[in-house]
């Protein structure tokens, strides 16, 4: 795969990287290596296959302006209440362009032997493992993510152990110059048997075109079950890359929801390992894109041990110009007999100018097993629109239902009551202000 | 109740229905019958209003109105109700969901009182209990997952709710099982009364020996070329279509 960048001048983040050497610290290693990583690739162009559908030209345009430091000007609670969930007892770790606000967060946790807190803060250890999991991507965003991520949430369950609380991480852009980059950085680790529920939302205060680099790192041991959901809802300005690498160990269960509804640009890599056996998997996500927006979600689900299962739930709304992108690929290697892996992606498109991409990827070296997929684009089913028209339900109620319908059948794989309620109803208003809708 | 004058219809100008008279008054079960391509399901979807048909002459009353003036939910709401041959799933729509949202937009026509949703269950699931349908039933989406049985009994648990004065049933024996057939034929046969009819629309005589019908007719190429009493379907039963074809040509 080439990359078509020619560097004659160096690109701006080789240039901003030294202030971050300067600062220097346990991880300069890592963050050298990444802005070399970075460096030898640029930036993809839609050359690269990855990328084919997802332009980055309103990301590169943009000056890079990484925010090493915090804001000056500090940001009470009564600024975010009005964009984030509110109605949970939960540990929130607030963190404004990547730096961590302990002001607005609120951690109390009970359970014993729970880690929640900020990256930066307890690094101890931590050197070695951090980009342990995104180390074999060849995905530029993740050097430059090395290079310059200031802070990020350290969320630690023990073995046995059991989130008391549902763990909220809010992730702010103040977004208030064009080329702002925040470079976040996740580590989540649930030790064998545990089992919790962490909710990441990424939001825009201003409307400038700022972005957000966030790579999270995802360690499920041995029969824990944990529940991530996304919630990305930033400005229609905002571009949003983020990169999730998870590796599941023996009868791990790990569902993931993402919820793209927000930014100009977003591309969501998630990169799964089946690493052992009895492993389920569920990446779950639901798209809703109007005006230019571009929503992409790319995947590689791999299964490297038998008897595991993926399923991948994608549903996308699209709107006006938007654009939504769905790559799915499941890779089954030799030893991985008995996998089922099983991939959906539907679009909805309201508008004839909106476009969906749409590619799975099946890549199977093993010989007994289940995969299945299935992709669908188009406008609202006429059969099912006159089946419940037969049943006295008029034309504007009747899409309205399948359309409330359709965003349902992801927000319903949610196992959190509350989240799933909240999303649930966040999502309905969201539709009810669809201007296609009728 | 039910009034069929000289009904002519078609899509994209191929004509289908040629010419259909068919008068049912309340209390009565009509049984339509006719081989494959006959016009039986482009009558159902004319009745109940699918759009690509173009009715092209004639008319059709309920109850002195006229029905090809209304859209479909109107008709609905009228009290016209099409039980589907192949009825539509709907992932992520509930099924409490959308039957509440369909009674109650029928009720508020009628200027009854919506039903809240425990008065909803409480009568759901009387009819769900004697039609054999579990519970975890609304729960699902409508139709997703169904098995062919469960869709038909789904198309017979709305019919009961929705308490239409005229049910046409359109092919709702196939793809069911005797037991399914036994089934959904004692939820229509509840649903009998004086103040409303049934149309039942059959390939197979074997429905018919569960639902009796008052009248039978035999379509072929868009007319109704023969009509009756019950004995006709038996005699359509040991003979086939092909004597009743032969005398119409």
């Amino acid at each position: 795969m080439s990359s078509a960048t020619t560097n004659e001048t160096p690109p701006a983040p080789v240039e901003a990287f030294a202030q971050v050497e300067q600062a220097g610290g346990p991880l300069l290693p890592l963050r050298k290596a990444g802005l070399a990583r970075f460096a030898e690739r640029g930036y993809p162009t839609t050359n690269d296959e990855d990328w084919r559908f997802t332009s980055l030209k309103s990301l590169t345009d943009l000056p890079f302006l990484p925010t090493l430091e915090p804001l000056d000007q500090a940001l009470g609670l009564a600024d975010i209440a009005e964009i984030t969930f509110g109605q949970h007892d939960v540990n929130r770790l607030v963190f404004v362009d990547g730096h961590f606000s302990s002001d607005l967060s609120v951690i109390s946790e009970q359970t014993d032997g729970v880690t929640v807190t900020n990256l930066s803060s307890s690094l101890n250890g931590l050197e070695n493992e951090i980009g342990s999991l995104s180390a074999n991507d060849e995905n530029p965003f993740i050097g430059l993510n090395d290079a310059f991520f200031t802070d990020g949430a350290l969320i630690r369950i023990p073995a046995n152990g059991r989130l008391s609380k549902l763990v909220h991480l809010v992730f702010i852009s103040t977004a208030n110059e064009a080329g702002q980059a925040a470079h976040i950085r996740n580590w989540i680790e649930a030790g064998a048997n545990a089992q919790g529920t962490i909710i990441e939302s990424h939001l825009s205060l201003g409307q400038a075109a700022a972005s957000t680099n966030v790579v999270t790192e995802t360690r499920v041991n041995a029969g824990a079950n944990l529940e991530h959901i996304k919630f990305q809802d930033q400005s229609l300005n905002a571009i949003h890359l983020a990169s999730l690498h998870s590796e599941l160990s023996d009868d791990a269960r790990y569902a993931f929801h993402s919820f793209a509804l927000g930014a100009r640009l977003s591309r969501n890599n998630l990169r799964m390992r089946l690493a052992k056996p009895g492993i389920e998997c569920v990446l779950n996500g639901l798209y809703m894109t109007r005006a230019n927006q571009l929503a992409d979600h790319h995947m590689i689900v791999d299964h490297a041990a038998p008897h595991c299962d993926s399923h991948e739930y994608f549903n996308g709304i699209l709107d006006d110009q938007s654009r939504g992108v769905f790559h799915g690929r499941i890779v089954v290697q030799p030893v991985a007999q008995k996998t089922d892996a099983k991939q959906t992606n539907k679009n909805l498109i309201l508008s004839d100018n909106a476009t969906a991409n749409t590619k799975p990827q099946l890549e199977i070296y093993a010989d007994d097993v289940k995969c299945t997929h299935g992709a669908t684009i188009g406008e609202m089913d006429d059969d099912a629109i006159f089946y419940l028209r037969a049943r006295g339900l008029d034309t504007k109620t009747a899409r309205r239902m399948l359309m409330h319908g359709f965003a349902g059948e992801i927000v319903d794989r949610i196992q959190h009551d509350g989240i799933r309620e909240e999303l649930d109803e966040l999502v309905w208003n969201r539709l009810e202000g669809e201007h296609h809708l009728d | 109740m039910l009034e069929i004058k000289n009904l002519q219809a078609g899509i994209e100008n191929k004509p289908i229905l040629k010419g259909i008279d068919l008068s049912v008054n309340a209390g009565e079960v009509h049984a339509i019958m006719g081989p494959n391509g006959s016009g039986k399901s482009t009558l159902a979807s004319v009745l109940a209003g699918r759009d690509g048909y173009d009715v092209t002459g004639g008319e059709v009353l309920l109850q002195d109105d006229d029905l090809l003036d209304l859209a479909p939910e109107e008709r609905a709401r009228e009290g016209v109700f099409l039980a589907f041959q192949y009825p539509v799933e709907i992932p992520g729509v509930n099924s409490a969901y959308f039957l509440r949202s369909a009674v109650n937009e029928i009720r508020k026509h009628r200027g009854e009182e919506e039903l809240d949703a425990m008065n909803f269950l409480k009568a759901v699931k009387a009819k769900m209990k004697e039609l054999g349908l579990s519970e975890d039933f609304l729960k699902r989406p409508v139709n997703a997952g169904f098995s062919g049985g469960e869709k038909k009994r789904n198309e017979i648990l709305q019919m009961a709710m929705l308490n239409p004065k005229l049910a046409v049933l359109d092919e709702t024996d196939s793809g069911l099982d005797i037991d399914a057939l036994r089934i959904v034929a004692d939820g229509v046969n509840r649903l009998k009364g004086t103040d409303n009819a049934q149309v039942v629309i059959t390939h197979y005589q074997r429905l018919l020996d569960y639902i009796v019908p008052d009248f039978v007719h035999v379509l072929y190429d868009g007319r109704i070329i023969k009509s009756g009493d019950k004995t006709l379907a038996h005699e359509l039963e040991e003979k086939g279509y092909d004597w009743l074809i032969r005398d119409a040509a």
